[in-house]
């Protein structure tokens, strides 16, 4: 059983987040992220010096230079020296090394952030140096045409057709315009194919932003958030990276990771879900056996704004939020990495009964 | 609840070489993970969970490489994370795997890094581009080398000290199948007859580019029990970081170094570390960081780190040995290199050391540092479990 194995309650107390937009010129990574980082600290009124644990999540690949993370770290405020990790993954897999961090009793709080700036390079391309580096990577399969292949299964499968898809984007897009981070809201067109099935309405936006967290444990939380939104379990897997030997219909990682994190104990009344590309919102519903009452999406999801490597973590701080203002009582967070949905993670927050 | 106590009951290396042409990525890595199980006398059905550690993905020109690798490492169905902390990486990646142990997330953990150095160039890797960088720096050596000015001016130090460590490094290294350079015919005269690279670093007194990987199976106590050979428990681990510039940064002695051995100490309960330790894995990438580690650690005064050296007390039959295996001196994965000191140091305890093992080693510290000596991770093993 993942949750809660120490017995020890950690929750996220704060969250705060970039408004996300197409393009940074005049920002760098640590401009973008130091206002984050101060807006979060202030949620909480903590300083730097009272967090116990940070880590963070980032990529030098769309920094486009080696040890890109070490800047970040100038822009925390590392003195005197603090207990610091990083992960090359998505800022969701930096939380959860920072909840372990806090179930060993090390650290009471933990502040965790990450950031992607999409917009000096093409993120198409750049993320097919993820592939496989002998066999598929040297065709250069880019982000849009693996999501079109999956989109084309489903459709093919039974599971959706274009206008479902249409559907999800318009309900997403049309849910962001209460959000004033995203970066696409409100009626947008679908468009032109860009990898068919795929138009570019189906498509997340590209774009640049950063988001952090603060984590805190027992009464620390209680002090620090009227309503803390409590980790009742994480859990995370990976499957096969190969797309020849997946069901691209299914996420078979997403629902063991659920069903390790407890999500179908209990009904949840909402849900974030990391899809960037709509297919995958039908392939995670199904995984999450998410019924129709359950709000998904309420900030808009990947499809209105996709900061690559903070977009997962998003997804738990939006859910998160909602639990703080008591717009939701059990909530599920999940995020993605790799093509097609290969790695995913879900947590359940839940908040105290009013 | 107290924490879960974390043992060592496996450990597998790859032979470091500087171009592993036979062997794909996924080969290379795969190798390190099955001798750690067998060391184990595990399955992959015995993993709960994979950690794996790399320095930056532009050195293979791959991002996040453990997608790929997961089919390779049995990770499939599992859950899987990738650190990255600089050259500290390998030791960090070993942390945060111990950390899912010690809070009881996974009974038993795969803890892995590598470097396949030879599918890029780490020099150039190193060597950021404006606007990042002024283009003043070539690779590592260029960054560290006035630091090391620094420490000679600072202590008075004789210049030979360096070449006193490489040589003793490189000597060690012929007692570890693993190691990468194996100069049999190495001698002080050579090590100091060879080109200046970055002054005062010579050739001989630097790491080599090597591809390899390490690997080591963590567990709780009961998967210690089941081990078919004495495990290594660790008894204290932490990590600190701070910025890369700042005023008053002392680039010699740096107070996240000092912090971190610190912590360590504390948990193991150690309050003499020259006495109480029997050995040292210390991530010497240039010679001349051993005297000035082993005075960031506390084995020796501020200005005295360089007097040990010079009195042999840190060579293998030496009071205090340091880099028995050859150190990063004589094999240089660079993501691995961290966690091949943590697996070191495990092996002495372990008494699994072979011909490199120091007798009767009973506690033994594995050091990784990185970045613009920023990032520092540590452990310390024991023969026996905390608070017994």
């Amino acid at each position: 059983m993942t949750s809660a194995p120490g017995g020890r309650e950690i929750a996220v107390v704060a969250f705060a987040q970039t408004a996300h937009r197409r393009t940074s010129d005049e920002l760098s990574e640590v401009e973008m992220l130091m206002p984050v980082l101060h807006e979060v600290l202030d949620r909480t009124g903590l300083k730097t010096a009272d967090i116990d644990f940070t880590c963070s999540g980032s990529s030098d690949y769309l920094a486009g230079r080696a040890f890109s993370f070490t800047l970040a770290l100038d822009g925390v405020g590392a003195w005197p020296p603090i207990s610091e990790s990083h992960v090359e993954m998505d800022g969701a897999w930096a939380l959860y090394e920072a909840w372990t961090k806090l179930l060993t009793g090390d650290a009471d709080t933990a502040l965790v952030y990450s950031y992607g700036k999409s917009s000096p390079g093409s993120v198409r391309d750049v993320l097919t140096r993820q592939l496989d580096p002998y066999y598929v990577a040297p065709l250069w399969p880019d982000s849009v045409a693996l999501a079109a292949l999956q989109a084309q299964a489903l459709i093919d499968a039974g599971d959706t057709d274009e206008p479902a898809l249409a559907a999800v984007a318009a309900r997403n897009r049309e849910s962001a315009t209460a959000n004033p981070h995203a970066q696409l809201q409100g009626a947008v067109p679908q468009g032109d194919y860009l990898v068919q099935p795929l138009r570019t309405g189906d498509c997340p936006p590209i774009g640049d932003g950063a988001a952090a967290v603060i984590l805190a444990a027992g009464d620390r939380a209680r002090e620090l958030c009227a309503r803390p939104a409590w980790i009742r379990g994480i859990d995370h897997r990976t499957e096969a990276h190969s797309l020849g030997v997946r069901d691209l219909t299914d996420s078979p990682s997403t629902r063991l990771a659920a069903e390790r994190a407890g999500a179908f104990e209990r009904p949840v009344d909402t849900a974030e879900l990391h899809a960037p590309f709509t297919a995958q919102e039908i392939v995670l519903r199904k995984a999450l056996r998410l019924g129709d009452d359950v709000h998904v999406n309420p900030s808009g999801g990947a499809l209105a704004a996709n900061p690559v490597m903070a977009a997962g973590l998003i997804r738990v701080g939006e859910a998160a939020a909602r639990v703080h203002l008591g717009a939701s009582d059990r909530a599920l967070a999940h995020a993605t990495s790799g093509p097609c949905l290969q790695q995913n993670l879900v947590a359940v927050l839940e908040g105290e009964p009013r | 609840m107290s924490k879960e106590p974390v043992a060592v009951v496996g450990v597998g290396q790859t032979k470091h070489v500087a171009a592993r042409r036979d062997v794909s990525i996924a080969g290379l890595v795969r190798e390190a993970a099955r001798r750690a199980l067998d060391d184990a006398e595990l399955t992959w059905a015995d993993i709960d969970a994979v950690v794996i550690g790399k320095a930056p993905d532009f050195f293979e020109g791959v991002m996040m490489p453990e997608l790929y690798l997961a089919d390779a490492l049995g990770a499939v169905g599992k859950p899987m994370l990738r650190v990255h902390t600089a050259g500290s990486v390998g030791g960090s990646t070993a942390l945060v795997a111990a950390n899912l142990v010690a809070a009881r997330v996974h009974g038993t953990v795969l803890t892995l890094a590598f470097e396949k150095q030879s599918e890029s160039n780490a020099m150039w890797g190193l060597s950021l581009p404006i606007p990042f960088q002024q283009p003043l720096l070539a690779g590592a050596g260029g960054f560290f080398a006035p630091h090391i000015r620094a420490y000679m001016r600072r202590s008075g130090a004789p210049e030979t000290v360096g070449a006193l460590v490489a040589y003793k490094d490189r000597r060690n290294a012929l007692k570890n199948p693993y190691a990468h350079l194996h100069e049999h015919d190495i001698t002080l005269d050579k090590v100091m007859a060879s080109p200046m690279l970055w002054d005062p670093v010579r050739y001989s007194e630097t790491c080599p580019s090597s591809d390899g990987a390490c690997a080591m199976i963590l567990t709780d106590r009961a998967g210690a029990a089941r081990a078919p050979r004495p495990p290594a428990w660790m008894l204290g681990g932490a990590m600190r970081s701070e910025p890369t510039l700042f005023a008053g940064k002392d680039f010699v002695s740096p107070r996240a170094g000092q912090d971190c051995a610190a912590d360590v100490y504390r948990q193991a309960g150690i309050t003499d570390p020259r006495r109480e330790i029997d050995g040292a894995e210390i991530y010497v990438p240039f010679s001349w960081y051993e005297p000035m580690w082993l005075e960031n650690l506390g084995f020796a005064g501020e200005g005295e780190g360089w007097k040990l050296t010079e009195a042999g007390v840190t060579e293998l039959d030496g009071d205090l040995p340091v880099n028995m295996s050859g150190g990063v001196l004589s094999a240089n994965p660079i993501g691995a290199s961290g966690m091949i000191r943590f697996a070191e140091a495990a092996l002495q305890v372990r008494g699994q050391a072979g011909e490199h093992q120091v007798d009767g080693a009973r506690r033994v510290l594995g050091h990784a540092y990185g970045g613009g000596s920023q990032f520092f991770s540590m452990w310390l093993v024991g023969a026996e479990p905390p608070d017994s």
